[in-house]
């Protein structure tokens, strides 16, 4: 099956027959991958399967050995690195942090900390965040730059189950308010099936990719997650079930 | 060496230089603090006694050797790291260490001008000319000028590299263009307090601030105070009791660090 999904929109980024090598390893091989206006696309698989460096090249961070990135003119990108780690001798609170995106707007930073569920955070210093509470600061100041496309690298690592359903609504939701493309690497394999419009499977390669409900039951995801994949299988169904 | 009893023209050149050197040096040294390049300072300054050392040989301007010399290593160790053969402490190492040599021998050579290597290694205030308050004040205004420049951008990529090259930050033009900022520090503050105790004066400063400070622009301020404090003090202890100047003002400056680590002020945050 080639790209499950049609792809819903103008599209945002492309990148084509990306190959990544980082020293003697292979880390991608003639990966294929489009993100479009309105929707979510989730990148899994195991780690080590290329996930950060696929993001990284579409972000063109790291330049590809083959293949090529296309980006649509103009569009403005908001990116949530994977983890953020501020050197404790560096003062900086969270409102400082927010303008670094160049909005300033006091009430603006407000608003949109209490968009993301972070309410009361703005005079925090940002090292003593909890790992939930700095998902959801990065999130802000990449929403922050109004961008077109949204690349979030693992935004609900190191958030619990209750938090990350959570967020998952949330993203659901940023993509219905703006319109926007957005991106998403992730390990929550039941969530993602639930919150996606489009979902590829990577290992080093595209091992299969559509819409969740078919990749669910594709035999090379079952493959690749074993019975992790048999037990979320059924949950996606049910989902799928309750929205239809 | 000298008393204070007469000349206070020496005595104000050296405070006026001083003074000028620590306040550069501390709204550099938060960075140097903050991006955890201290061995690196220290590289450099090692490396600027081969710039001395070229500067004699090439008969130029010893600054200008240091400068050039500096940012060689600089722009170097900028594409060396992204090679990543070799851990970045073990590259510095090699680079710091066989420089120092390579100045040391290539002092050696023209020792027949007489280099007073000491005066190299542990600075010389006291003997500080106007022209070299000259040169202070000018490079000083420039590192200055250059920091406010970059000052937003480096804050980006300290903060998160990536992050800061998606919004749109140039990483490489602002560290090679930090680099060109550091080899002018050291250039400038070799004379104040010698090539072995430069990293000093960049970094107990903005250690001292950083207990005080709630933003990066309060502890660049904070750490220019305290070096300049620093000075003052240092240079005090060198007058009334003849101690060397250059390690008088260090001592004064981790003096000041350790009496602000025991004042009762709560941690920002």
């Amino acid at each position: 099956m080639p790209d499950g999904g049609a792809p819903i929109g103008d599209l945002l980024v492309r990148g084509k027959g990306l190959s990544v090598r980082h020293g003697r390893r292979t880390v991608l091989e003639d990966v294929d991958i489009q993100v479009s206006r309105g929707e979510i696309v989730t990148l899994i698989g195991p780690n080590g399967s290329g996930k950060t460096t696929l993001v990284r090249a579409l972000l063109e961070l790291e330049k590809p050995e083959s293949g090529q990135v296309d980006r649509a003119a103009g569009i403005t990108v908001g990116y949530t690195p994977q983890q953020l780690i501020v050197d404790r001798t560096l003062p900086l609170d969270v409102r400082r942090f927010l303008e670094m995106s160049g909005e300033t707007d006091p009430e603006i930073l407000a608003d949109i900390l209490s968009d993301v569920g972070a309410r009361d955070v703005l005079r925090q210093e940002i090292r003593m965040l909890s790992g939930g509470e700095m998902k959801r600061v990065l999130l802000a100041r990449a929403l922050l730059r109004e961008p077109d496309l949204l690349v979030l690298d693992e935004p609900t690592a190191n958030v619990d189950i209750h938090g990350q359903v959570e967020f998952y609504n949330l993203i659901r939701r940023i993509r219905d308010d703006r319109q926007c493309g957005i991106l998403l690497v992730s390990h929550d394999l039941h969530l993602v099936m639930s919150a996606t419009d489009r979902v590829v499977c990577l290992n080093g390669h595209v091992c299969c990719s559509g819409l969740p409900g078919d990749v669910s039951t594709d035999p090379a995801y079952l493959e690749l997650f074993g019975d992790a994949a048999s037990a979320v299988a059924v949950y996606a169904h049910d989902h799928d079930h309750h929205h239809a | 060496m000298t008393t204070i009893t007469i000349m206070p023209d020496f005595v104000l050149y050296a405070l006026v230089s001083g003074i000028g050197v620590a306040i550069v040096m501390g709204a550099t040294g938060v960075f140097v603090v903050w991006r955890r390049m201290a061995y690196f300072g220290d590289t450099l300054a090692h490396s600027a006694l081969l710039g001395v050392a070229i500067g004699f040989l090439a008969g130029v301007n010893v600054n200008i050797g240091i400068v050039g010399v500096c940012l060689t290593i600089a722009i170097g160790m900028v594409f060396l790291r992204s090679q990543r053969h070799l851990a970045e402490d073990t590259l510095l190492g090699i680079l710091a260490h066989s420089s120092l040599a390579l100045g040391l021998v290539s002092i050696s050579f023209v020792s027949a001008l007489r280099i007073d290597l000491m005066t190299y290694l542990f600075g010389d205030i006291l003997s500080v000319t106007p022209t070299d308050i000259g040169w202070v004040y000018g490079g000083g205004t420039i590192a200055l000028g250059m920091l406010a420049w970059l000052w937003k951008d480096l804050i980006a990529i300290t903060v998160h590299e990536d992050l800061a090259r998606t919004e749109g930050v140039n990483v490489l033009r602002t560290q090679i263009a930090f680099m060109t900022l550091f080899a002018l520090v050291i250039a400038m503050a070799m004379k104040i307090v010698g090539i072995l105790l430069v990293t000093a004066l960049l970094i107990i400063p903005a250690a001292t601030a950083r207990r005080f400070s709630r933003t990066p622009e309060q502890m660049a301020v904070f750490a220019a105070i305290a070096g300049s404090l620093s000075v003052a003090l240092g240079l005090q202890g060198s007058l009334l009791w003849d101690l060397p100047s250059g390690p008088a003002i260090v001592v004064a400056s981790a003096l000041i660090y350790v009496v602000s680590i025991a004042l009762p002020i709560r941690r920002a945050a």
